[in-house]
C-alpha cells in the first residue's frame, strides 16, 4: 500500500524481495546499497543472526527521483528465506506494493524455489492479495555457478505467466538494478492505473 | 486492494503536526514520531536531526507487526502499548486506532507516568484526525497526482 504525502510531495512504496534461503535476497540489497549515491539512500538495516542469516528482515530506503514534482521513495525489504521463519515472512508482506522473487538457479534448489513461490502465493492470499495482480518480477540468480538449470527450465517452473524476468549474479551486481527498475516501473504504472 | 491507500493532505498533516509538536513539549520528550503500520514515517517532531527517523520508523513497524503476531497466537486482539527502557533513552510505543503508531523517545527529564498520560490524550486526538482522513481518502473523486502521469514520465525516472 503506497503512501502519498501531499504535504511533503512524496510517494512511498514498499518492495519485498522473496525467495528460498540463501538465494541472494540480502546480496541484492547490499549491492544496491553499495552502488547508490549517498544522497539517494538511507541506512541499510539487517536484522540477522550471528551467522548472517536474515532473522527478520533487511531494510533499505531509496529515492529514485521526481515524477511531476513528487519525490518517489522506495522501501526495499527482504524476508527471511528459511522455511521455519514463515510467521515473519507474513508480517513483512503487509502493505507490499511490489514483489521480486529471487530464484536460486542451482539445480539442487529447484524444490526450494517451487516451495518458496508457493509459500509467497499462500501468504499473499492470506492478506487478500493475489500474486497475479501484484507488480511482480522474477530474478534467476547465481547464473555464474556451474550447476545451474537453464533459463527455459526455470521460466517454465517459476514464470508460467510470462512476467518480466532477469538473469542475475547478485554478488557482482549483474541484473540487480535491471530487476529493481522493472518492478519499480510496474509499481508506478499500477499507481497510474489506480489514480 | 484490501487496504485503502494511505494519503496525507496538507490540512490533516498540519493537525497531526500540531498534536505531535505539543506532545514533545507536554511530555518533555526528546523525539515524537508517527509511523503507519507499514513503516512509512508520517510526522516527526523534537530533536529529529540526531536520530535516523526512517530506520526507526521501519523497525517500529516491524516491532509492532511482530508483537501483533504474538498477540494473535495468544488470541489477543493486539498489544497496544510497548515500553523499552534503556540506560539513557526510553521508548514508548502506542498503537493508535489500530492504524498508526505513536512513538515517544524520552530520557530522565521525563517519566513513564507523564509520557503515558500525555500519549493517552494525544492518541484520542490523533484517532479522530486519522478517522476523518480515511473518510476523505475513500470519497469518490479524490484525485491522485498519478492519474495524469505518462509512461514517458515513468521511463524518464529510470534514464541514468
Amino acid at each position: 500500500m503506497s503512501f502519498i504525502n501531499y504535504m511533503a510531495r512524496e510517494i512511498n512504496c514498499k518492495l519485498v524481495y522473496y525467495g528460498p534461503g540463501l538465494c541472494g535476497k540480502t546480496t541484492n540489497l547490499q549491492y544496491i546499497y553499495e552502488r547508490t549515491n549517498p544522497e539517494a539512500k538511507g541506512k541499510m538495516i539487517s536484522l540477522a543472526t550471528e551467522t548472517e542469516r536474515t532473522l527478520f528482515f533487511d531494510f533499505l530506503p531509496l529515492s529514485l527521483g521526481e515524477i511531476r514534482g513528487f519525490k518517489t521513495r522506495f522501501h526495499l525489504y527482504t524476508v527471511p528465506g528459511q522455511v521455519f521463519y514463515d510467521a515473519s515472512r507474513k508480517l513483512i508482506l503487509k502493505g507490499v506494493d511490489g514483489v521480486i522473487f529471487v530464484a536460486d538457479s542451482q539445480i539442487e534448489r529447484t524444490e526450494a524455489n517451487l516451495e518458496s513461490v508457493e509459500n509467497l502465493r499462500t501468504n499473499l492470499a492470506e492478506q487478500g492479495y493475489s500474486l497475479d495482480k501484484l507488480p511482480y518480477v522474477v530474478q534467476y540468480n547465481k547464473r555464474d555457478l556451474p550447476n545451474v538449470a537453464s533459463v527455459e527450465e526455470l521460466r517454465g517452473m517459476l514464470n508460467p505467466t510470462n512476467i518480466p524476468d532477469f538473469e542475475a549474479v547478485a554478488r557482482t551486481g549483474v541484473g540487480v538494478f535491471d530487476t529493481l527498475k522493472a518492478v519499480a516501473k510496474l509499481v508506478l504504472t499500477e499507481l497510474k492505473k489506480n489514480g | 486492494m484490501i487496504n485503502p491507500q494511505m494519503v496525507m493532505y496538507e490540512e490533516e498533516f498540519n493537525q497531526i503536526q500540531t498534536v505531535v509538536d505539543r506532545l514533545v513539549r507536554d511530555a518533555n520528550a526528546k523525539v515524537v514520531f508517527i509511523v503507519d503500520k507499514n513503516g512509512q514515517l508520517i510526522a516527526a517532531s523534537g530533536d529529529i536531526d540526531n536520530v535516523d527517523t526512517t530506520s526507526l520508523a521501519s523497525l517500529t513497524a516491524g516491532n509492532i507487526a511482530a508483537t501483533g503476531g504474538m498477540a494473535k497466537l495468544l488470541k489477543e486482539n493486539e498489544f497496544a502499548t510497548q515500553f523499552h527502557e534503556g540506560e539513557k533513552a526510553n521508548i514508548h510505543i502506542q498503537l493508535v486506532g489500530n492504524r498508526v503508531i505513536l512513538v515517544v523517545i524520552f530520557d530522565s527529564r521525563s517519566s513513564l507516568g507523564l509520557v503515558r498520560l500525555r500519549v493517552k490524550k494525544a492518541s484520542e486526538e490523533l484517532n479522530l484526525i486519522f478517522e476523518s482522513l480515511l473518510k476523505k481518502v475513500q470519497e469518490p473523486g479524490a484525485d491522485s497526482p498519478f492519474a495524469e502521469i505518462t509512461d514517458d514520465d515513468i521511463d524518464n525516472l529510470f534514464n541514468d
